[in-house]
Order: structure tokens, then sequence, then C-alpha cells
């Protein structure tokens, strides 16, 4: 009966309206937590492609992620649009801020007009969004990301789900929009007590992660995932390159390494590759070094940069599963999905994995998002070019380059797991160099004291000094091993732990040595009459002195 | 109850029609600005709409509208607001005053900024057009003293903290989709929106203040008019 009231095309309109509507709603609460200040241009004259007359940036990844998770439905009575914001820490652990569900209930208003007041009222819901997705606690948190956590996004349609925010989590209402076939509802379920959680501690150094947004879920009960991890299991290994790449059935969702100019490590499945080519949409171009590839931002509506570090306009072919732009003033800070992101130290991990959809299992190409053509996909496509720079040659060539973990700069740990592709760590020049050369590497283990003599070596061990109390350092005391952080340096002779070591017995001070302090007490007694006169007959120069202080 | 008809402001009592709300904030005396523009922007984010452009036949096209992030640097606190320098400088102006205003008039710090949204309604030779006002945002101020830096920072937060539930009020007045003028036609246009500007249309407002001087009666300083409207006589 519903149908009758509304004209065919009414509802073709409608039904477009709320399918676009849910993609720009996904949109602004993705955007409004890659951690950075969104800025659109207003333009007096329409271009005809801004839905809602709004200029609201569409970063392909998340259309597609949004595309799949709707699978070609609608927001529909039980069957919601969420999108689930999560906080991911650097040991791992994760936390669900927030659920955003567009919502349909029954109420129908038949008196609508469809093309224009709909039309405008949900053009004014999108404002409100804008405005709600800045004042959840989880917003702060999203700015300040990067340091010891990341901020990861899922969509997923269906149910939803509210267990995760913890207990007394808060709603708020964004606003609903009445139409012929039902009313929009939009609304958001945040955790409450992250309000109490200080943003303050995250605040240190300048990030060393690239602003992360990821798209997959960390599974609340990852022990009964079917999903296989994706990137290295700690402790696992045994110097293998990355063995995953038969086992997994997940594909590819990127792991991030934390270097100022980010990388995207990637790993993919055997299986993809035997897939034709991925097309990927005219995406995000990244700034990478080594393994250089990049995207296109598709729009030029937004002010990130396509930073431009002379990397290559190449992919590799493989999926890319970015969301998110380029931070404008770090314009190497990469913006793309994430695992664990290679921070050290890196624990043992439960599987992970890309799941649009709780209720659909994640099946060998289920993550790869770009392989199968997107058919609802009008896009324009572009194939990627096997161009690559530097150590990356074709996409073979660079499975065999990717690894797992990388060990960062000051780790004092084996690093036989690790295969090292490329220096895309911080503080790489401290890093060891290779697996071979650690035991070369004089910050993993610092050279022995050198074997020249020195006349300054003879005094520091003290062997000529009567002092027996340096023999009783030495005994007290035995350095075993000594690895001081931040003490590699190429150029002078000596490190760090070398001049440590050498000048950590400095030779007794003279006045405590026994054969000074031998006089008597005696002696000392008789010396003190002529001392005492000698100051008193200076007595006068004594006071001009102290006057001359006061 | 959902209205979908549009009701017309009645001329005799114009004010009868004219929702009105009210929103309080506590602030030190650097917010004040900040703390205003928040508000004030968010209302305008959404009372503004791409500019129309007329086609033949009575349709119309209408513009982007473009959007950005603010942070606030007195208050813990970020907004969206409309990309228009335009407006942006419209309102800083305004907001200058007020806070200029409150700060010489040697009172306890209080006063109230007030944004309009009117429609002109054209009368007849010899009279004036009429404003009717069909929406007004009260925002009162109430200027705090702080004595140290550690009370500075807790207030930094806690007027973040409070200026997001005002934006969530804001917010929730603008989804009751109450009274809104009906769309013009392009002779009319200008008695509803304010086509001043280049890049952004927000329908015919006004911003005034007022202070209260620590009788706690309210002192009109100034009223000022931010629309290139004139009286025509």
């Amino acid at each position: 009966a519903m149908d009758t009231d509304l004209s065919s095309q009414d509802r073709k309109d409608l039904d477009k309206f709320i399918k676009f509507f849910a993609l720009k709603t996904v949109q602004v609460i993705v955007q409004a937590r890659l951690g950075e200040k969104i800025c659109t241009l207003s333009s007096s004259s329409p271009t005809g492609s801004d839905w809602f007359n709004l200029a609201i940036k569409d970063i392909p990844e998340v259309t597609h992620e949004a595309k799949k998770a709707l699978a070609g439905q609608l927001p529909a009575v039980g069957r919601s649009m969420c999108v689930e914001i999560s906080l991911k820490t650097s040991e791992g652990d994760s936390m669900e801020l927030e659920i955003w569900c567009l919502e349909m209930n029954e109420k129908c208003d038949k008196e609508i007009k469809v093309s224009y007041t709909v039309y405008n009222r949900l053009s004014l819901l999108l404002k409100s969004l804008l405005a709600i997705t800045r004042v959840t606690p989880a917003y702060r948190l999203s700015r300040k990301q990067g340091h010891e956590y990341v901020i990861l996004y899922r969509i997923y349609f269906g149910e939803v789900q509210l267990s995760g925010l913890g207990e007394g989590f808060q709603t708020v209402r964004v606003g609903t929009v009445g139409t012929p076939v039902g009313t929009i509802t939009l609304s958001c379920a945040y955790r409450i007590n992250l309000a109490f959680m200080s943003t303050r501690q995250f605040e240190r150094t300048p990030p060393i992660m690239g602003i992360i947004i990821d798209h997959f879920v960390d599974r609340p009960y990852p022990s009964s995932s079917p999903m296989h991890p994706c990137n290295y299991r700690a402790g696992e290994d045994n110097g293998a390159v990355y063995p995953s790449v038969e086992d997994s059935q997940e594909v590819c969702t990127t792991s991030f390494s934390t270097s100022p100019p980010s990388q995207c490590v990637f790993t993919v499945t055997k299986a993809h590759f035997q897939t034709p080519p991925p097309v990927v949409t005219d995406t995000l171009k990244v700034p990478v070094m080594g393994l250089a590839f990049s995207h296109q931002l598709s729009s030029s509506r937004l002010s990130y940069q396509p930073a431009a570090l002379g990397v290559g306009s190449a992919d590799m072919g493989y999926p890319v599963l970015f969301a998110g732009g380029l931070n404008a003033a770090h314009p190497h800070q990469l913006i793309g999905p994430s695992k664990e992101g290679g921070v050290p130290p890196i624990p043992s991990q439960p599987a992970h994995g890309t799941q649009a959809d709780q209720e659909r299992m994640c099946t060998p190409l289920d993550g790869v998002h770009y392989s199968a053509a997107t058919p609802s996909s009008s896009e324009d496509t572009e194939t990627v070019s096997n161009s690559s720079e530097g150590k990356c040659g074709s996409p073979h060539d660079l499975l065999e380059t990717i690894f797992i973990r990388k060990v960062g700069a000051f780790v004092n740990k084996p690093i036989n797991q690790v295969t090292m592709a490329n220096l895309d760590i911080p503080f790489a020049m401290f890093a060891p160099k290779n697996v071979e050369l650690e035991d070369n590497d004089p910050m993993v283990n610092p050279p022995d004291s050198p074997e020249t003599e020195s006349p300054l070596q003879g005094s520091l061990h003290s062997e000529g000094s009567s002092g027996s109390s340096t023999g009783n350092t030495h005994d007290d005391f035995v350095m075993i091993d000594f690895k001081p952080a931040f003490s590699k340096d190429d150029i002078l002779p000596m490190d760090l732990g070398t001049f440590y070591r050498e000048f950590q017995n400095p030779p007794q001070l003279s006045s405590l040595s026994i054969d000074i302090g031998a006089q008597s007490m005696a002696e000392d007694l008789d010396s003190l009459p002529e001392k005492l006169a000698v100051h008193e007959k200076n007595v006068k120069e004594f006071d001009a002195f102290v006057e001359t202080l006061q | 109850p959902r209205r979908t008809h549009r009701r017309a402001p009645s001329r005799a009592t114009p004010a009868m029609n004219c929702r009105a709300e009210v929103l309080e904030v506590s602030v030190e005396g650097r917010q004040v600005e900040e703390a205003m523009l928040a508000v004030l922007h968010t209302v305008l984010l959404h009372r503004s709409t791409g500019k129309f452009h007329y086609k033949k036949e009575g349709t119309y096209s209408i513009g982007t509208v473009g959007t950005q992030d603010v942070d606030c640097d007195f208050i813990d606190f970020a907004y969206v607001r409309v990309s228009s320098e335009e407006l942006d400088r419209a309102l800083r102006k305004a907001v200058g005053e007020f806070k200029d205003a409150l700060r010489n008039s040697g009172s306890d710090g209080m006063g109230q900024i007030s944004l309009e949204f009117y429609q002109k309604k054209k009368s007849r030779w010899p009279f004036s057009d009429e404003c009717i006002p069909w929406e007004l945002w009260t925002i009162k101020v109430n200027v705090v003293n702080l004595a140290n830096e550690q009370e500075r920072q807790i207030c930094r937060e806690k007027v973040g903290e409070k200026l997001c539930e005002k934006i969530i009020n804001i917010v929730e007045v603008m989804n009751r989709h109450e009274y809104l003028p009906k769309m013009p036609t392009q002779s009319e246009v200008d008695n509803v929106f304010d086509t001043s500007l280049k890049d952004v249309q927000p329908y015919l407002y006004k911003i005034s203040y007022q202070i209260t001087d620590s009788l706690g009666t309210s002192v009109t300083t100034t009223m000022r008019r931010l629309i290139k409207d004139t009286l025509a006589l």
C-alpha cells in the first residue's frame, strides 16, 4: 500500500537519495576520525556532482567498503548500516569507541515531498553529522592518534551491536528525516569511560607513525576467528620470510611501518596473484619510499597534498586498502589501513583480517577489495602500472621483500625473524643494519676496550696506584656487557660503551689515598698553633675580603 | 508532531511564531570569542545553503557548501564552519565587538549575544519593509576570572565539554524540522536569504548584543545590523 502512494519516479529518487546519503554518512564519519582537519571549498556554481549540496569528499576506499557492506541493499527496518570506530594501541589492545547507526523505522510520512523536502532534510542531517562528529570523545582522541594508538573503522550492515562499548555508553541523536517509506534515523552510541581518559597522556613526541585508519576489525574472540594473521607472529617465525602467503586466508591488509617516510607493506595471498590484475580506482597517492607506489587522490577538493617524494606512480597490483588522505602538514605521513603497523614491541597477535561484515565468513578473496571488479563501480579505473623504483620490481619480486616485522632501533633482540628489506623504521640509522652484521654492530655488542696502551689507560686501571680500593672496586662490580642506547657513532673511533668501560674506574683522589693520610694525628696537632698564628697576622686582610663579599 | 505544511508568520504578533532558543556559557575572558564563534558558526552551518541560480520557469539550482574544521586555541574544542571567508569575517567582527563591549563595560562580565533569522515582508509605500523574525538564538555569557594556571587548564577542558553539549543542543533544535521560510521565487529571494555573499547563502540574519550591568538590568549598547538592507522610504 505504501508503494502505491509513491510514484515510481519518486521511489527511485528516494532510494537513490538514501543510498547516497548512506555513502556520504560513512565518508563524513571516517574522515572525521582520520586525525586531521578537513577543509572543502564552497562553490557557487553547482557542479552537479555534490550530493546534498555539500562538498564532502569521497575517499574511494571508504566508498568501496561501504558499498561492500551494503551489498546493494538499503537501510531498512532491522537492517541498519553501522560504522564502528575503535582504537588500537601499539601493544595491540583495541577498544570500540563509537558505533554510528543509520537506521530506518516504520514511521512513514506520506505527504512529504521526496525530491525537495526529503533531499533538503538529508542535507541538513549531514550538516548535523559534520557538527556532531566533532563533539564526541573519539574526535579528540583521533586528532592525537599516531603516537601510541590508531583509530580504525569498520562498516557493517545488519543488526546494531553495542556490546563492545562497555557499560554506561551514551547515545547522541544526530537527527531524523521522515520519508514516505519510513523514518531515517542517525545516531551515535559512544563509550563513556573514555571521557575520563586524558588525551594528554598521548601527547608526547611528534608522531613517528603515519596516520592510520583501517577497516578491519579486531575480533572480540580471536581464538574463534577463522582468520589467520596477515602479519607477523612473534616468536613463531624461524627466520623465514613471511610464511603465511600460503596459509593466509585473508587478503590484504596492509601493515603499516613506522617511519616518517611511511611505507605500506603489503602482504598478499597467493590466491590473489591468480586473479587478474586488480583495477584500482583513482585512489590515494601516497608517498612511499622504497616500495615505490602511489595512488592519486581522485578529487581535488580536499586540501591534501600528494606529497612529492619522487616516487613512481606505480603500484604492484596489490589491492591497496587505504582510507583517508594525506596530512597536509606532514605530507609523508601515510594514511592507510594497518594491522599491527610494525610498531615495536610486537606481541603475539591473534588472527586478524579484513572483515566487512560480521555475518559473513572471510573467504580467501574476501578482503581483496579491488581484484573482483566492482560491477556497480562507475568510477574511472586505472590499471596500475608495474613501474616501480628502486628495490621493488615486479609484484613477484615484491613478495620476496615483504617482511613481517621490522626491528626498530634500540631493540636488543635477536632479529633473525626478520628479513630486512628496507630501512623504514624510525631512527633507522641506529638500527642493526642486517642480520649478518648484527654481531659486528657496536650498538648490539659494544666493542671491547682498545688494546693499545695509552698513558691514560695505565692510570685508569690503577695498576700503579697503591690504593687497594681500586682493586676492590673491580672485584665488587664486574661488567658483563654493556649496550648503551643512542650510542652508535660512526664518526668517533670510540663509542659510548667503550668510553664508559674505560673510564668507569677512575683513579682515586690523591687526598684520599692512605699514603698521604699516613701522617699521624699528633703531627697535625703540632702544626696547628703555627698555622693559627699566621692566620691571626693576616686577620685584617681576611676581614677586608669578607667586606668585599657583602 | 511533525508538520508538513509551512506556516506563514503571523503579521499581528510576529514574535509568537519566532522560535527562541537560549544557551548559556561561563567562560574565561579570552575564551569568549572562540566560544561565541563556535556556537554562531554551528547555527549558521545549518542555516546556510549554496547560492541559488535561477533558471527559466522558476527552477533553480543550488551551489555547493564547503565546510572546514576550526580548532580553538583557548578551549579544548573544535567545530565545523561553512567555508566562507566573508561569513567568517562578519561573525568575527560582531563577536569582537561583543567581547570589547563586555570588557569595557565595567560590569561583572555578563552579557548576551543574539542571532536572529528573519524574513522581510515588503510593504506598500509609504510603509517600510517589515522584518519578521522566525528564529532567535541567544547566547548568555558569564565571564569568569581565574586565579592560576591550573584553574585555567581545567577551564579549557570544562568549557570544551560544555560547548560539546551546546552543539548537541543546537543539532537537536535543528532536527525538529520546524518552521523554515518557503523557498522563494527569484523576485523574493532577497526577502529570505542573504544573497550578498559570493559563495554561500545564509538565511537573512542579524546579530545584536546586550551587556548586563552589575545591577542586572540590561543596557543595550549597540544594535548592529550585519545585513545590507536599508530602510527605504
